[in-house]
């Protein structure tokens, strides 16, 4: 039985791949799916003084950002199961978006100009998330205060809930949202992620 | 609840294994144009793929079907041949690999494609059969006369150890 498996073996080893042929094949994939039009999400991640970000695209915009604590792996499947599972990692979709990214991170671009694709939120957090962006770069604002902006002044809490759920964090400023008494409050890329931005900007 | 994987997470986890078939299958040169017509017609049924599906037998299907329209296509416009360029002098691994893929090379399509679902891919009989059309005893017995050729006609012994990967 050995001579077989070493048959196998060797079967396996004369028809293998070398390092660049599956990155080449994958390449012409992505080329072929963007052509056809079947591309319904691209991705990539990029790393950040944040850590390391996934980023998303449909064709209309960026769908989602995802920090690493988020599970990368789970977020995709998340996108498979909300909008399609045509995933691939592609990341010249994203190109604009990483270079918004990488000057927004040395402080050299206030607000984001690439557009979104916001159908992961709907109802009130969406109303909420799209009302982020009037909180202007370098300032912060109450989660009262977002509620009032987003037209519902007793719905603090729930503005918490959008923020902590944002698809497009760091694009989407939730990280300017704080507790009324100035302290913190929660962040879904935590407290050291949210802290690292409100620097940044502040120091412009 | 594995539904809905990204198709990324399914070209990382079968691609070089579709490569390897649709090389023994349909040889060197025409395997890359087999595997992105694979790969890029998988895309696009991915999402009516039915849940819990087993992947590398739908893949290699789809290669099967590909690999027959890519040899049609070749047989259309092929063009006679005077002279085979010599190919360069090999040594070692990579001799022996090359005598390997061209021993299989000659193997007749079907005792190819038996041993490339079976061996490469993974796949039983049963399966083989549906796929080539027949029954998984007639795939058995492909595969078999295609080993029994492949071990009579490839001249370098395979060596004993060190050569899995």
């Amino acid at each position: 039985m050995n001579a077989h498996d070493d048959l196998a073996s060797d079967l396996e080893l004369a028809h293998a791949d070398d390092a660049n042929d599956l990155p080449r094949l994958h390449a012409r994939l992505v080329e072929a799916a963007q052509r056809d039009g079947v591309l319904d999400v691209a991705y990539r991640t990029i790393d950040s003084p944040v850590g390391t970000l996934l980023l998303a695209a449909t064709e209309v915009g960026l769908v989602r950002v995802a920090y690493e604590s988020e599970d990368h792996d789970s977020v995709l499947q998340h996108l498979g199961d909300r909008i399609s599972p045509r995933i691939l990692e592609a990341p010249a979709r994203l190109d604009a978006v990483s270079r918004e990214l990488d000057q927004y991170f040395a402080g050299r671009l206030h607000s984001f100009t690439v557009p979104l694709d916001r159908r992961l939120s709907s109802g009130f957090r969406r109303t909420v998330l799209e009302h982020l962006t009037d909180i202007a770069y370098g300032h912060t604002a109450s989660y009262a205060a977002v509620a009032a902006l987003a037209g519902n002044p007793r719905a603090a809490r729930a503005v918490g809930t959008a923020c902590a759920t944002n698809p497009l964090p760091v694009v989407v400023p939730c990280h300017r949202v704080l507790r009324a008494d100035g302290t913190l409050g929660g962040y879904l890329g935590g407290s050291d992620a949210k802290r690292t931005l409100l620097a940044l900007e502040s120091a412009a | 609840m594995n539904h809905n994987v990204a198709f990324e997470r399914i070209v990382a986890g079968h691609g070089a294994t579709v490569l390897r078939v649709c090389r023994a299958v349909l040889g060197r040169a025409d395997a890359d144009d087999a595997w992105s017509e694979t790969f890029l017609s998988a895309f696009k049924a991915y999402p009516d793929l039915p849940h819990g599906a087993n992947i590398e037998a739908w893949l290699v299907t789809i290669a099967h079907r590909k690999a027959i329209d890519i040899t049609r296509g070749i047989a259309r416009r092929a063009v006679p041949v005077g002279e085979v360029p010599e190919t360069p002098a090999l040594d070692g691994a990579e001799a022996r690999d090359h005598d390997v893929a061209d021993a299989v090379s000659r193997l007749p399509v079907k005792q190819r494609q038996a041993i490339a679902y079976h061996y490469l891919a993974g796949l039983p009989y049963v399966e083989i059969g549906t796929i080539i059309g027949g029954s998984p005893e007639a795939a058995r017995r492909a595969a078999a006369d295609g080993i029994a050729t492949l071990r009579r006609t490839y001249p370098n012994p395979p060596t004993p150890k060190g050569r899995t990967s």
